[in-house]
């Protein structure tokens, strides 16, 4: 016999518009900036026109100034600094437990009907609810504050992760078991790889959500921080310094957001 | 291809042997207490070793659950299977299993699908070896590097028979592999499994409701379906087919036989 003869290849779908996709994307940017543009404009003429005071709406060069003032005194590079590690340390260990304890739970009946319903309760404890106890406990230190965004992560990656392991196509899963796969070599063979997407779903939520406890972690107890810029402001009636830290928030948690958004597009190519 | 064929029956000296397969008195029901469906009763087959049997019935009559027993993926409720005269309690390291989808995994090149069918003692250097060499029997050595959505359904599936070979089964299990092919596909698929069969021996369990397919590749045929007074599904014949392989696809013999299999399936055979 001769060899199997070989039917037409499909060809792959990825590397055609190449060139216009990312002209695409540029396009996607620039359509993307015209309403911050037009907002910070809308700020410049209503301050300008003394629709609003400059205690209620400082102009934008203000907070510009302010800015560059705090950046001068070495302060400003503290605040951003110590903002973003805690969210990065808090939103690694808590995606890190998250993906842990939702592998354990989707993949395990037993587990979820052992360990769910409490989950679910503490899911449900409001995030301001666990500051006093995580001061009684941890201090006014980095660590509580750390735990507070933990907490805030663990859920959004803990929730997506646990369910869509249970929707994992039955027929790979016994695919893999059919070829000796078990346990924790069947989960990062076949289990994990299915859910990718879900993951960086689950992933980008609870980035979002660390920032968010991370101003409630930083409002509450804190020397420093960009939370801790916001209520010393507040009590100092410096609302540039607030409007500043309020930008730079939507900076910070913008970029993060898409790194990783980069990082989920190379996965999902690589697993999908 | 011929030196190829040649030099895998040789090249790896901890192939299995074709294994005995052994159905005794097993049974299978689904569902609840209150609403039990008998699927298999009383199946009592002996499978020698290197043989190829084919397993053929009409849609719903138990097929693959006899398969899934013998692979470990299903529990019998009654007797048991016995692989080398060994029980089998669980997934078997020595039955390798090609399922009616290529069920290939979509982010993994053709290359690293195979790979995932090697036993888990084979080295690392050995294994590659292994599967550069299947995928060259299959005739995919020029697609290793490919995504499965990236090829064919009759390459995906020659894949998948790849993946199930390099487990160098004792028996290989095949659920009907090539039902989901075109017609013009799997009479290829057909002779490539004669072609694999015959450079790597191995006890070969083949479920199929085509009864051209059975009676192109069998040595015997069990037919399952529902006889006698009782619920479910047994044995109801078990045909040994005449000619060695290849054989010609118009033969009277195989004429006279694929009458006698067209009814009791149930079918008028014009």
């Amino acid at each position: 016999m001769t060899a199997p003869s070989t039917p037409a290849v499909a060809a792959p779908p990825r590397s055609r518009n190449r060139g216009s996709g990312s002209a695409r994307r540029v396009r996607g940017a620039l359509l993307g900036l015209i309403v911050p543009a037009l907002l910070l404009g809308t700020w410049q003429l209503s301050s300008a026109t003394g629709t609003f005071s400059a205690v209620q709406l400082p102009p934008p060069g203000a907070v510009a100034a302010a800015g560059a003032e705090l950046l001068e005194r070495g302060e400003l590079g503290v605040h951003l600094g110590i903002s973003t590690q805690r969210v990065l340390l808090g939103f690694a260990a808590g995606a890190a437990l998250g993906l842990t304890a939702g592998a354990v739970l989707g993949l395990s009946r037993t587990a979820d009907a052992l360990l769910g319903p409490t989950i679910g309760a503490v899911r449900a404890v409001p995030s301001l609810a666990w500051v006093p106890l995580l001061i009684l406990w941890i201090g006014i230190n980095e660590d509580s504050k750390v735990t507070l965004i933990l907490i805030g992560a663990f859920f959004p990656v803990f929730t997506t992760v646990s369910l869509a392991l249970r929707h994992v196509d039955r027929n790979l899963v016994e695919a893999g078991r059919a070829f000796g796969l078990t346990g924790f070599r069947l989960l990062t063979t076949v289990q994990l790889p299915a859910i990718i997407p879900a993951v960086f779903s689950g992933l980008r939520l609870a980035l979002a959500q660390s920032w968010l406890f991370l101003v409630a972690a930083e409002l509450i107890a804190a020397s420093m921080g960009l939370g801790w810029l916001l209520s010393d402001s507040q009590n100092n009636g410096r609302v540039d310094r607030i409007f500043l830290a309020i930008v730079l928030l939507a900076v910070l948690g913008k970029t993060t957001d898409a790194l990783l958004g980069l990082a989920q597009r190379w996965a999902v190519r690589r697993w999908a | 291809m011929t030196a190829v064929l040649a030099s895998s029956t040789t090249a790896d000296p901890r192939r299995r042997p074709p294994l005995q397969v052994s159905f005794s008195r097993l049974g299978r029901s689904f569902g609840t207490s209150s609403d039990r469906r008998v699927v298999l009763r009383d199946v009592t087959v002996d499978i020698r070793p290197g043989e190829v049997l084919a397993i053929l019935g009409t849609s719903g009559c138990g097929k693959s659950t006899l398969l899934r027993a013998a692979a470990g993926l299903d529990t019998p409720d009654a007797g048991s299977v016995l692989i080398d005269g060994t029980e089998v309690r669980g997934i078997d390291e020595r039955c390798a299993v090609a399922f009616q989808e290529p069920r290939l995994l979509p982010w993994h090149t053709l290359q690293a699908n195979v790979a995932i069918g090697l036993p888990k003692s084979s080295s690392a250097s050995a294994g590659k070896a292994k599967v550069a060499e299947l995928l060259k029997l299959v005739g995919l050595d020029r697609f290793a590097k490919h995504r499965p959505r990236e090829v064919s359904g009759g390459m995906a599936q020659r894949a998948s028979l790849a993946r199930a070979l390099a487990r160098t089964p004792g028996v290989l299990l095949l659920d009907e592999p090539f039902g989901a092919l075109d017609a013009l596909t799997r009479l290829k698929m057909q002779d490539l499994l004669l072609e694999i069969h015959a450079a790597q021996p191995t006890t070969v369990l083949l479920v199929t409701h085509d009864v051209d397919e059975a009676l192109q590749l069998a040595d015997r045929i069990l037919v399952l379906g529902s006889s006698g007074d009782g619920p479910g599904s047994t044995v109801k014949d078990l045909i040994p087919v005449p000619g060695a392989r290849p054989r010609d696809r118009s033969s009277r013999e195989l004429a006279e036989l694929r009458r006698h299999l067209l009814t009791l399936l149930g079918v008028a055979a014009h």
